[in-house]
Formats: structure tokens, C-alpha cells, sequence
């Protein structure tokens, strides 16, 4: 997993509620770290990354979060512009398509279009000569916060769709060019991001699969997040069992709570532990994270995971 | 006089509850223990699915997709302790075959139909795009309410960043489809150009530098043939959103205890408000709760003694367990009094934000993850509390 950040674009997927965006922050950092030039992708446009680093969004703008670590949020109609604007190349003319109604209308919500601007984008990115914005990159790794999906490959399909629905033309080869540089595994990776509980486990091995016969790529990295400590052992759980049930919940006293939350725990870390074994079983490697008892992450705790990443990278 | 504390007496005279809520808060679980405790309360009740674990549907009898609501065999809603008193029937939606069954019943006639069909915009656009599948569960709770037959229709609906989500993608839809009259610009020469005059053709050839005329084409087609059905279509979505802005329609939000997810309940509110949809109240799930009295769990108390309060706790433990243990089960006792804590504050919080008149229902966090009838009769024991 140590050359994953190696890749010029890296895509971090998983279900909601599962922490991609901890996820992302925490790699942009590590990758920061070691000398990377990193912009880290929001694609849901909920700046939850940028958030973390300061205390307002940064929008549709390439904006320096941390010393080596960039951000942006990617605005489909802003991608759009952008892309139109090179394509039609005549200024006069880009105005005349974009500022008419029904072609504004279309745009924003013929199928796939918002997503394969939004992709292209992130692509556009990660080209060491930037064609929309007629840039060299400034970036050695573009980390994408994938929307969260369903069962499915989400936003990673949308090029081969386009590509598919235009068949020949400039979307084709423009869906084409995106999809060749996401399904080469030289270039891009993928991380998936789950928690040790058994549907977003299933999920993952599901994604896997998908993945491989539907675009034949591979996942190049398994996170599991949020993973509770093992606090007692066999015998010391045998001894709370026993001293929990023999103490009555007497009025105000603390103890009886305690115990059974400490049982409740432990219950839980077995159980987290059982997945992870089933999702190592079935991947071979996945990478932990262990659950940070603060009630919202901020920089100091993403930090904290950024090095326990590093450590099991 | 209080707002209702039971998911029950929500529901009274209601047909049609809508549970929306961004990813991973627990939606379609939350979804399934609705239906499954009204049907416990002897209610003939069809929950609608979009994406379930595959466990959970399993658990529920509907291991693949399929139109066709199913009968959760009394057996199975017993041997996992719910009661059987109605009937809970789910669905695993179909988002393409419904849209395809509409086309099918909108068609005027088999050519156009099979026109529309074979069309590849429109397989694309059936297929799981911009707001098709959010479309479609709507449209598939209409059909099942115009049908009749059950005495509640339960909608989970689909993964989505956030919970507007699921209110924006149907107007998308129905834009592009109303975005019929660009067919007059990708078809210039008949029509479009007396209409739309001298600037059209210089249009269409920016358009087309930027598609390819092939895909001007099949967009051209696409329209076309679908012309015809666009009204039926936007008749059909006015009824669709009648019978969601009705008094026989709630929507529920579900929601988690972090502040984004939490942030997001009052715009939803205000929103569903605005849209003229009834706002049922918000369930919040996995809520980290030590079952201990106020005064005990919040840290804030007044004039209490922290600091003598540990030591107490210490000592006891300490003699009921011995030193290194109980030190841990200190230890982990105060990092879940700290998440309690703030969850509860974060529940207050909301409370003061929807307005003390709106139902927040908690769900505490189980000691068990939830993937089959088991844990939904759990999480119901919350939803429908004694």
C-alpha cells in the first residue's frame, strides 16, 4: 500500500457515515508529509475537508489548506464552463450556448453531464498539462472524497457511460481520455473506506467485485475506520460479567452503569473484530483506524490518524 | 400539549410516510422497524426500498430486486419477537423497470414505445441517473397508493449526500424532460428556426462542435419520440406531488447525532415547508446513551461534585474489580459519558432548532449492529416506546 500515494489520482470511496472524508484529509496529510503537492477533491460539496483546516469553504478554488495540501470543491456548472469554454474555444460564442435558458435547462440535468464534468475535473486536475485551465499542474496527487454511492461504482462508471451513450464525437473522446486515465493503474488508485460492521464489510467485498468485472480495475488499498480498542481480556471480561450481574443497580451509584457499558464495549470490539478478520479474509490487507472517543473530529485528531495511516501504510 | 414521542401516534391517519435522510444514518433500517411496528399494530403495511443491505433484505424475504411487493411470512416476523398482528410486506425497487413499465402505459402506440425504449439516452437515463431512481420511488409510491390495498406505504428513500437530495432530483428529471423544446435547435430546418429565429442555427453549430452531431442525433430522437408522453409525464408528476403535499403524506427525517447530518434537519424542515409537504418529526439514530438519569450524564450539573463523584466511582469499582481493571473500566466509562454527553447536547440543540411542537424520537446505539428482523424489532422497542 506504501506506493498508493504514489499515483497521480486516488480516489477514496465508500458508503456514507463511514468517514471518507477523515479518510482523505488523513492521506492528503501523509502525502503532504513526505513531500507531495496534494489538492484533495470534495465532490459533494459539503466542504466537510476544508472545514476541518479552516473555518470557512473554499469554493471552486484551487485554495492552500496546509503547507503542501490544497482544496477544492468541485461546482458541476462552474466544471462545465470551464470545459465548454475550451471547447468551443470563441468567446462570443460560449456566451451565445451558455446564456441561452433551455440550453442552461439541458445542461443541468441531462443524465451523467453534471458527473462527467464533475470527473472531468478531477482529471483535469491530475494532467501534468492542464487542458481546461491551460495550466502545468501544480500537484503531484489529486485525492478525490467520492460521493458516497449505494451498491454501485458511483462515479467512477460515468466516463464508460458517456462514452458509451455519445459513441463517436468530442464527449466520446473527451469520456474516453477520463476513462483510460481512471482505469490505469499506474495512475489512479482506489482506497475504500468502511467500518468493521457486517453490511458496510459486505459492501466492500461487494464493491470489489464490481470493480474488477465491471471496469477491471482493483482496489489498491482497504481502510477500516473507526475501530474500538480491546480494552479487557477473556478474563477480565469473566470477571466484570460476574461482578455486573452480583452488583443490583443500586440508586446513584455509578458502578453498575460502568460495568455494563464496559461489557457493551467489549461485545463491540469483538464483534468489529470478527469483521475485520471476514473483510482481511476475503482482501487479504486492510488497514485499521482505530475509533477516536471525541465527539466531532477536528485537525488535531485527523492528524492523530494521519500518522497511525502513515504507521500501517 | 407535547408532540408525539411514538412513531405510532405520528402516524395516525396517515397513509404515506416518507423517511429521508443522507447516507449512513441508518435510513432503510429505520424504514423497515416503521413498518415492521405498524404492522405489529395489526396495519397492512408495504415498505419500499431502494438499496438495502443485502442481509437486511435477505432478513425481509426480498433477496433481489423485483416490482412485486412481498408478504414477510408471519413466521419470520415471530421467531425474530415482532408480532404479527397485520401484514409487512417490502419491495426492493426497480427504478428502471418502473420507469420502463411507465413508458409502456404513457406510449400512444407500440412504434413510439419502442422507440423510446431502445433509445440510448433513454436507457441511460432510466438507468440510475440524475435523479431517475429518486423519481421513480415517487412514482412507484403513487401507483402503489392509487392501487389501494394497504393501509400504509413506507418509503425508504435512495442514497444521497444529503436528505434534499431526494426533493431536488424529480424537478431535475422532469427539466430535462421539459427541455423537449431544445429539439426544435437539434432538429433546425424544421420548425425550430421559425421559432427561434436567426440566432438558432448559430447555436446549433456551437452545440454541435461541442457534442458531435451523432449525439445531436439520438438526443433529437430521444425527444422526439418522447414528445408526445413529456405531458403525460408532467401530469403525472403534479398528481405524484399532490399526493405527497396531502394530509395523508409525513415525512420523517432520520438523522445521526453528528452536527453535520444534524445541520442539515432544519434545512430540511424548511425546505419540506416550503415545498408544502408535511414534516413528520426527525428520528435520531445511534444516539450514545448510558440509559443514566440527566443529572448524572451531563457533566454540567450545577452545584454537583465532579470531582468527588469519580473518586467515588473509582473506589467502588475499585473494590468490586480490583485496581487494573477497574481503572479501565473507568477509563472506558468516561470516553462514553464524553460521547453521551455530546450527543445529547447535539439532540438538544436540534430540539431547539425544529421547535419544541416537533416529534425527535431517539434511537439509542445498540449494542448490536442492525441487519435483520432481530434488530429491527430492537430499534422498534424505540421507535414505538410502551
Amino acid at each position: 500500500m506504501a506506493d498508493v500515494l504514489d499515483k497521480r489520482l486516488l480516489f477514496v470511496t465508500g458508503k456514507g457515515g463511514v468517514g471518507k472524508s477523515t479518510v482523505a484529509s488523513a492521506l492528503g496529510l501523509v502525502a503532504a508529509r513526505r513531500g507531495k503537492r496534494v489538492i484533495v477533491c470534495e465532490l459533494a460539496q459539503q466542504e466537510r475537508v476544508s472545514r476541518v483546516f479552516r473555518s470557512e469553504g473554499v469554493g471552486f478554488e484551487e485554495t492552500e489548506l496546509a503547507p503542501n495540501l490544497a482544496g477544492i470543491s468541485i461546482d458541476p456548472q462552474r466544471a462545465m464552463e470551464e470545459y465548454l469554454r475550451t471547447q468551443v474555444g470563441n468567446r462570443a460564442l460560449f456566451r451565445l450556448l451558455f446564456e441561452n435558458r433551455i440550453f442552461q435547462y439541458f445542461a443541468a440535468a441531462a443524465p451523467g453531464a453534471r458527473e462527467l464534468v464533475s470527473i472531468g475535473k478531477v482529471w483535469e486536475l491530475a494532467q501534468l498539462e492542464r487542458p481546461w485551465t491551460k495550466k502545468s499542474s501544480r500537484y503531484d496527487l489529486v485525492l478525490v472524497d467520492a460521493p458516497a454511492t449505494g451498491h454501485g461504482l458511483g462515479i467512477l462508471r460515468v466516463p464508460r457511460t458517456m462514452r458509451d451513450i455519445a459513441r463517436v464525437g468530442p464527449i466520446r473522446r473527451q469520456a474516453d481520455r477520463i476513462d483510460t486515465f481512471i482505469r490505469d493503474a499506474r495512475q489512479t488508485g482506489i482506497v475504500t473506506v468502511a467500518l468493521p460492521e457486517e453490511m458496510p464489510v459486505t459492501e466492500t467485498i461487494e464493491f470489489r467485485s464490481r470493480l474488477r468485472d465491471e471496469m477491471k480495475m482493483e482496489v489498491d488499498a482497504f481502510v477500516i475506520n473507526g475501530l474500538y480498542p480491546e480494552r479487557f481480556k477473556g478474563d477480565e471480561e469473566r470477571a466484570l460479567a460476574r461482578a455486573e450481574s452480583e452488583a443490583a443497580a443500586s440508586d446513584g451509584s455509578l458502578a453498575h452503569p460502568a460495568m455494563r457499558a464496559a461489557l457493551a464495549e467489549h461485545h463491540r470490539a469483538r464483534t468489529q473484530r470478527s469483521q475485520v478478520r471476514r473483510l482481511r479474509k476475503a482482501v487479504d490487507r486492510a488497514v485499521t483506524l482505530p475509533f477516536l472517543f471525541e465527539p466531532e473530529l477536528g485537525l488535531a485528531e485527523i492528524e492523530r490518524l494521519s500518522h497511525e495511516l502513515e504507521r500501517r501504510l | 400539549m407535547s408532540p408525539p414521542s411514538s412513531v405510532a401516534e405520528l402516524l395516525v391517519g396517515k397513509s404515506i410516510c416518507v423517511c429521508a435522510g443522507a447516507g449512513g444514518v441508518g435510513k432503510t433500517t429505520v424504514a423497515a422497524a416503521i413498518a415492521a411496528g405498524m404492522a405489529a399494530r395489526g396495519k397492512r403495511v408495504a415498505v419500499v426500498t431502494i438499496d438495502p443491505a443485502r442481509r437486511l433484505a435477505t432478513s425481509l424475504g426480498i433477496p433481489e430486486l423485483g416490482n412485486e411487493a412481498r408478504l414477510v411470512e408471519p413466521e419470520r416476523l415471530e421467531a425474530a419477537g415482532l408480532e404479527a398482528n397485520g401484514e409487512l410486506w417490502a419491495m426492493m425497487l426497480d427504478p428502471k423497470r418502473t420507469f420502463d413499465e411507465l413508458v409502456e402505459r404513457r406510449a400512444p402506440d407500440a412504434a413510439t414505445r419502442d422507440a423510446v425504449l431502445s433509445n440510448r439516452i433513454y436507457q441511460e437515463l432510466s438507468n440510475a441517473v440524475a435523479g431517475s431512481q429518486e423519481y421513480m420511488a415517487m412514482e412507484k409510491l403513487y401507483e402503489l397508493h392509487e392501487e389501494g390495498g394497504y393501509d400504509l406505504l413506507v418509503l425508504d428513500t435512495p442514497p444521497s449526500r444529503n436528505a434534499l437530495d431526494f426533493l431536488d432530483a424529480p424537478e431535475r428529471l422532469a427539466r430535462f424532460i421539459d427541455s423537449r423544446s431544445l429539439q426544435f435547435f437539434l432538429a433546425p430546418g424544421r420548425r425550430g428556426l421559425r421559432i427561434l429565429g436567426r440566432g438558432t442555427g448559430v447555436l446549433f453549430g456551437v452545440l454541435k462542435r461541442v457534442t458531435g452531431i451523432d449525439l445531436l442525433k439520438d438526443l433529437s430522437d430521444f425527444f422526439q419520440s418522447f414528445g408526445d408522453m413529456a405531458e403525460g409525464f408532467t401530469e403525472r408528476a403534479s398528481k405524484v406531488n399532490g399526493l405527497l403535499t396531502s394530509r395523508a403524506a409525513t415525512f420523517l427525517l432520520v438523522t445521526s447525532p453528528q452536527s453535520e447530518s444534524m445541520e442539515e434537519a432544519e434545512f430540511f424542515r424548511s425546505r419540506l415547508l416550503d415545498d408544502g409537504m408535511p414534516f413528520g418529526g426527525a428520528v435520531v439514530n445511534r444516539v450514545h446513551d448510558l440509559g443514566l438519569a440527566p443529572s448524572a450524564n451531563d457533566g454540567d450539573g450545577e452545584a454537583r461534585d465532579v470531582a468527588g463523584e469519580h473518586a467515588e466511582l473509582e473506589r467502588e469499582l475499585a473494590g468490586l474489580l480490583g485496581d487494573p481493571l477497574a481503572a479501565k473500566v473507568f477509563r472506558n466509562f468516561e470516553d462514553y459519558r464524553a460521547l453521551a454527553r455530546h450527543d445529547r447536547a447535539s439532540v438538544e440543540r436540534l430540539r431547539d432548532r425544529l421547535g419544541r411542537g416537533e416529534s425527535l424520537i431517539l434511537v439509542p446505539y445498540l449494542d448490536e449492529d442492525v441487519h435483520d428482523l432481530g434488530g429491527l424489532a430492537a430499534v422498534g422497542e424505540h421507535l414505538f416506546p410502551a
